[in-house]
C-alpha cells in the first residue's frame, strides 16, 4: 500500500511536468490553432538559459529563475515573429511542420552550445524531503506539483476572465473576423508565445534537480506531453492539468507493476485508445462542420 | 406510391428542433422548392436526406425504399445528387477533375487494373470524359474545363458544384439555395437550367431558395418551413399569400 | 510556348503529352543506365539511398499530399518492411516471395492503422501516428525472439536467378531503381485513375467526397495501406542496403526526415519525391565535403588576405570544430524545414515550374503569378 502511495506521488509529479508542457501547447493551441512542436525544445532551452544565469554566472537561484524565464519570454516572441508569423494562416500541418524544424534546430545547436553532457542546477529544493508517516516525499517533486496548480490556475484565470484571454480565444475562432472586431491579431500571437515560452522555462527550471538538462530532454518530455494535451482535449487547461497527472501517474504503475518495456509505451497506448473512443479528448468539445 | 417520401422527419439538437415532424412527398419529375425564413430548418432536411445528419425520427423513402438507415455515400448510388449552401468543391483540383468525381458512382475498376492501367479503365475513363463534356456543354462551362477552383469567381463555381451534380447522372438532386450570391443574369440563367434538367433530363428537383422571384418562375410546388414545422404546401402563389407564411416572413 | 492541340480524349490521359516528354525521360532513363559505369561507387551508392528516400517520398506523398492525411510514422512502415526481410530470409525464403511479403504485410498493417485514423483529422492524427511509429520501436526492442532487440539483425545478401546481388553492386543499384520507376508509374496510374482522383476530393472536402457517393472511410483506408505497403517494399531495399537493422534506426527522426522530402521536393507532385530524396540524401556527402574541405580552404583563404600562419591554423581549427560538430546535421535539417515551409512553399518542383515559366514567358513573367493570397484561419476544429 505504502509502494503504491509512493508511486501515485512520483507518478502524480510527474504528471504535473508533462501537464506543464501540456499547458504549453494548450496555450498555442488556444489561441492559433496551431500545435508548437518545439514546446519541448522550449523548455529544454530555458533550463540551458537558468543554469547558464545560475550555474555558470553565479546568480542567485530566484535571480535567474526569473532571468531565465524573461529572456525565454523574449525568444519565445522572437521565435513566432520569425517563423509563425510569416505562414500565420496556412493549414495546420505546415505550422506544425515549421515548428518541428523549429524544434530540431533548437535542440542541436543547444547540442552544440552547451555539450551534450548532463547539466545540473542546484535549487533550494534539491536535497530536502518531508517525510509524512513511512512516506518519503522530495522537495523538488512537490515544489513540481506546487507550482503547477499555481501556473495552471492562474492561466485558467486568465484565459477565462481577462480581456485579452478572451480576444486570444476569437482570434483562435476566426482570425479574420477578429481582426475586424479590433483585436490586434498578430500582437496576440506573440504574447501567446511569450507567456507559452515563459511556462515552458518555469517548467524546464522545475524540472532540473529531477531530470537534469541536456539537450534531449525536451524531445523525450514533449513526446510524452502529447497524450497529456490529447487526453486533456487540446484545448482546456485544467484538461492538460488533469492529463498530464493521468499520463504520469499511468506511466509510473506501468514501470512499477508491469513487465519492462511497458513503462515507455502505457501512454502512447492509453492516448491511441481514447482518440479512438473519444477523439475529442476527456475535456474538449466536437463540433461539426457546417454545410 | 410517391417517387420520394419523408414521413415524420425531425432533427434536435438538445432541446433545440431544427426539424419536427415533417411530412413531405416529391412525385417524379416535379419541382420542390422548400422556402422559410433563415434557422427554419430547410437545410437541415438537405443534410438529413443525404444522410450527414441521423434523424431523432422519422423515415425516408426512395424509389419504395427506405433509406433512412444507409451510409451518406449510398445515397449518392441510388441517385440523389446534391449542391451546397457555401459551395464545396475539391479547391486544388480542376474543373474537369471535379466533374470526374461527379462520376464516381459510375466506376467499376477495381485497384489493380487502375495501378496497371488496364485497357478497360481506360475505356471507362473516355467514357466518362464524354459523359463530363455532355455536362459541360450543358451548363457551358467550356472556357473554364482545365481551370483550378481556387482561381475561379464565385458564380462559376456554383455553376461548377451544379455540373458536379449532374456527372452523377442523378434521378433526384438536391440543390441548396442554387442562386445566392449569384447575379440576376446568373440566376435566370440558373431558372433555365433548373427548367432544363427537369424537362430535357427528367430529374426530379428538391430546392431550397430564399430568391422568390426564382421558386415562382420553375417551382411545381412550394413548401413553406418555420421554425422545424411546415407551415404551407402547395402552387407558388398559394403558399406565398398564406396566412402564416407572410405572418413568418413579416415577424408578425 | 508550346500549345498542345487536343482533338481526343486520349490527349488528356496520356504518360507523355507530348514527343517533348519522351525525349526527357528517355535521356534521364539513358542517365540512369549509365550512372553506374562513370559515377565512383560512393555516389552509386548514395543514388541508392536517393531511390529508396524517393519511394517513400512517393508512398507519402500518396498519403499525405494527395489524400490529406499526415503522417509521422512512416519510419515504422519501413521498419516492418525491413524487418520482415530480415525474418523470412532466416527461413530461406527467396527474395521475390519475402520482397513482396513485406510490402503486402506493412500494407496490411497500414490498413489496420487506417481505421483508427478514420476519426482523426489533423493533428490529432499526427500524434496517432507519432504514437504507433513509438509503440513499433519499442516492440522491436522487446519481441526477441524475432528481432533479437537491440542486438539487431544481420541481412544477408539478395540471392536471386542463382546469382548474388552484392548491396553495393550495379545489380543492386538497377534493382532499387526498377523498384523506383514501377512504383512511380503504378502511383501516376492510380492518380490519373478514380481513385486518386477520390483521394483528392477526400482531402479538399470530406462532406462533398461523401456526397459524391465516395466511401471516405474505405478510401482512406486504402490510401494508409497502399502508402505503407510502398514504404514496406523500400524497407525491404532499406534493409539489404545497410545489410545490418535495429530498432533504433527507424525513430522519428527518420520519420521527419521522409516528410522532408516531400515537404522540400514539393508537396504537390510526384517530382517533387524524386527531387527532395536527391536534396535530404545529398545533405550527407555536404556533411562530409564541409569537414574535409573547408576548413583547409577556409584557412587558405585567409593566408591568402594576409593573416598570419598561426592565426590561419587557429581559424581551421575552430571552423573544423564547427563542421565536425555533433549536432549540424540535425541544425542543417531544422533550418531547411523551416526555410523550405517559409521561402520556398512549393518546394524545389515548384522552383523549377517557375524557372520554366520565367522563360517561356520572357520578359514578361510576373512574381505574382506564383503568389499565394493572404489567407487567414478558419478554425479547422469544425470538420
Amino acid at each position: 500500500m505504502l509502494d503504491f502511495v509512493q508511486q501515485l506521488v512520483s507518478g502524480i509529479a510527474l504528471g504535473c511536468v508533462y501537464g506543464l508542457i501540456a499547458l504549453g501547447f494548450v496555450l498555442i493551441y488556444k489561441a492559433t490553432e496551431v500545435v508548437n512542436f518545439a514546446q519541448g525544445d522550449l523548455m529544454m532551452l530555458g533550463g540551458f538559459f537558468a543554469f547558464t544565469f545560475i550555474g555558470i554566472l553565479g546568480l542567485n537561484y530566484w535571480i535567474g529563475f526569473l532571468g531565465a524565464v524573461i529572456a525565454m519570454a523574449a525568444f519565445g516572441m522572437l521565435a513566432e515573429r520569425l517563423v509563425v508569423r510569416p505562414i500565420l494562416g496556412y493549414p495546420q500541418f505546415t505550422i506544425v511542420m515549421a515548428t518541428i524544424g523549429l524544434g530540431f534546430f533548437l535542440r542541436s545547436v543547444a547540442g552544440m552550445i552547451w555539450g551534450t553532457d548532463d547539466l545540473k542546477i542546484d535549487t533550494p529544493f534539491s536535497q530536502g524531503v518531508l517525510r509524512l508517516g513511512g512516506l518519503v516525499l522530495a522537495h523538488d517533486k512537490l515544489s513540481v506539483i506546487a507550482a503547477t496548480l499555481l501556473l495552471c490556475l492562474l492561466l485558467y484565470l486568465f484565459f477565462n476572465k481577462t480581456t485579452l484571454g478572451t480576444a486570444m480565444r476569437a482570434s483562435s475562432e476566426n482570425m479574420l473576423a477578429a481582426y475586424y472586431m479590433g483585436i490586434p491579431v498578430k500582437r496576440v500571437v506573440s504574447i501567446v508565445w511569450a507567456i507559452s515560452a515563459a511556462v515552458a522555462t518555469a517548467a524546464g527550471v522545475l524540472l532540473a534537480p529531477i531530470t537534469f538538462i541536456h539537450s534531449n530532454v525536451g524531445l523525450v518530455l514533449g513526446l510524452k506531453a502529447f497524450p497529456a494535451a490529447v487526453l486533456g482535449g487540446f484545448g482546456s487547461i485544467p484538461g492538460a492539468l488533469v492529463g498530464g497527472v493521468l499520463i504520469g501517474v499511468i506511466e509510473s504503475m506501468a514501470g512499477f507493476y508491469l513487465p519492462q518495456g511497458w513503462k515507455d509505451v502505457a501512454p502512447y497506448i492509453v492516448l491511441l485508445s481514447v482518440l479512438l473512443l473519444k477523439p475529442e479528448g476527456i475535456f474538449g468539445l466536437h463540433v461539426r462542420k457546417k454545410v | 406510391m410517391s417517387y420520394f417520401r419523408a414521413e415524420n422527419l425531425s432533427l434536435h439538437f438538445g432541446g433545440l428542433k431544427a426539424v419536427d415532424s415533417v411530412n413531405f412527398a416529391l412525385e417524379k419529375g416535379e419541382i420542390l422548392s422548400i422556402i422559410g425564413p433563415n434557422g427554419a430548418g430547410k437545410s437541415s432536411i438537405f443534410n438529413l436526406i443525404s444522410r450527414l445528419y441521423n434523424p431523432t425520427s422519422g423515415r425516408l423513402f426512395f424509389e419504395d425504399q427506405e433509406i433512412t438507415q444507409e451510409p451518406p455515400y449510398s445515397i449518392a448510388k441510388l441517385g440523389i445528387a446534391r449542391t451546397f449552401q457555401n459551395i464545396e468543391l475539391f479547391e486544388n483540383a480542376s474543373v474537369l477533375n471535379n466533374l470526374l468525381v461527379g462520376r464516381h458512382r459510375h466506376c467499376t475498376s477495381s485497384l489493380w487494373q487502375e495501378i496497371l492501367y488496364m485497357p478497360s479503365v481506360r475505356r471507362d475513363e473516355k467514357i466518362h470524359r464524354h459523359k463530363v463534356e455532355q455536362v459541360i456543354e450543358f451548363l457551358d462551362l467550356e472556357p473554364y474545363r482545365d481551370r483550378v477552383i481556387s482561381g475561379l469567381p464565385y458564380g462559376v463555381r456554383k455553376v461548377v458544384e451544379l455540373a458536379r451534380a449532374l456527372c452523377t447522372e442523378p434521378k433526384l438532386i438536391l440543390l441548396d439555395e442554387p442562386s445566392s450570391g449569384l447575379n440576376v443574369e446568373e440566376t435566370t440563367d440558373m431558372s433555365f437550367w433548373i427548367r432544363d434538367m427537369q424537362s430535357e433530363l427528367g430529374i426530379t428537383v428538391l430546392m431550397v431558395e430564399h430568391d422568390m422571384s426564382l421558386v415562382s418562375r420553375v417551382s411545381d410546388r412550394v413548401i413553406a418551413l418555420n421554425y422545424g414545422k411546415v407551415l404551407a404546401m402547395g402552387q407558388p402563389a398559394e403558399v406565398q399569400s398564406h396566412p402564416d407564411v407572410v405572418a413568418a416572413y413579416l415577424g408578425a | 510556348m508550346k500549345f498542345l492541340f487536343k482533338t481526343d480524349y486520349e490527349d488528356d490521359i496520356r504518360l507523355f503529352p507530348h514527343s517533348g516528354y519522351l525525349w526527357t525521360y528517355g535521356t534521364l532513363l539513358i542517365l540512369i543506365a549509365a550512372a553506374p559505369h562513370f559515377l565512383s561507387s560512393y555516389l552509386v551508392s548514395q543514388l541508392v539511398f536517393v531511390s529508396i528516400y524517393a519511394i517513400v517520398g512517393v508512398a507519402l506523398l500518396i498519403l499525405t499530399g494527395f489524400t490529406g492525411q499526415a503522417s509521422l510514422g512512416h519510419a515504422a512502415f519501413l521498419a516492418i518492411g525491413a524487418y520482415t526481410t530480415a525474418y523470412l530470409q532466416q527461413f530461406g525464403v527467396p527474395f521475390p516471395v519475402y520482397f513482396l511479403t513485406a510490402g503486402l504485410l506493412t500494407g496490411i498493417i497500414g490498413a489496420i492503422v487506417g481505421f483508427p485514423a478514420l476519426r482523426l483529422h489533423g493533428i490529432y492524427l499526427v500524434i496517432a501516428t507519432i504514437s504507433f511509429a513509438l509503440i513499433v520501436e519499442e516492440i522491436l526492442a522487446r519481441w526477441e525472439s524475432v528481432t533479437h532487440g537491440n542486438e539487431g539483425l544481420r541481412v544477408k545478401t539478395i540471392q536471386m536467378l542463382g546469382t548474388t546481388v552484392p548491396r553495393d553492386s550495379p545489380g543492386f543499384y538497377y534493382l532499387c531503381m526498377g523498384v523506383l520507376i514501377f512504383v512511380i508509374l503504378g502511383a501516376i496510374n492510380l492518380l490519373r485513375s478514380p481513385t486518386g482522383r477520390a483521394f483528392v476530393a477526400i482531402r479538399d472536402s470530406e462532406t462533398a467526397a461523401k456526397s459524391m457517393g465516395i466511401n471516405v472511410s474505405l478510401y482512406k483506408v486504402k490510401s494508409f495501406a497502399i502508402s505503407a505497403a510502398i514504404t514496406g517494399l523500400a524497407g525491404c531495399l532499406f534493409a539489404h542496403k545497410l545489410s545490418f537493422i535495429s530498432p533504433e534506426m527507424f525513430t522519428l527522426q527518420l520519420s521527419i526526415e521522409f516528410i522532408m522530402v516531400i515537404l522540400i521536393g514539393g508537396a504537390f507532385s510526384l517530382h517533387g519525391a524524386v527531387l527532395g530524396a536527391i536534396f535530404i540524401v545529398m545533405v550527407d556527402p555536404f556533411l562530409t565535403f564541409l569537414k574535409d574541405d573547408i576548413p583547409g580552404a577556409i584557412a587558405n583563404l585567409s593566408l591568402l588576405l594576409g593573416a598570419g600562419a598561426e592565426r590561419a591554423a587557429a581559424i581551421e581549427k575552430s571552423s573544423a570544430a564547427f563542421a565536425s560538430a555533433n549536432g549540424l546535421k540535425g541544425a542543417i535539417y531544422g533550418f531547411l524545414i523551416m526555410a523550405f515551409i517559409l521561402f520556398e512553399p512549393l518546394g524545389l518542383y515548384g522552383r523549377w515550374l517557375k524557372i520554366k515559366l520565367f522563360f517561356q514567358l520572357f520578359p514578361l513573367y510576373k512574381r505574382a503569378t506564383f503568389k499565394r493570397q493572404k489567407i487567414y484561419v478558419k478554425s479547422e476544429r469544425n470538420r
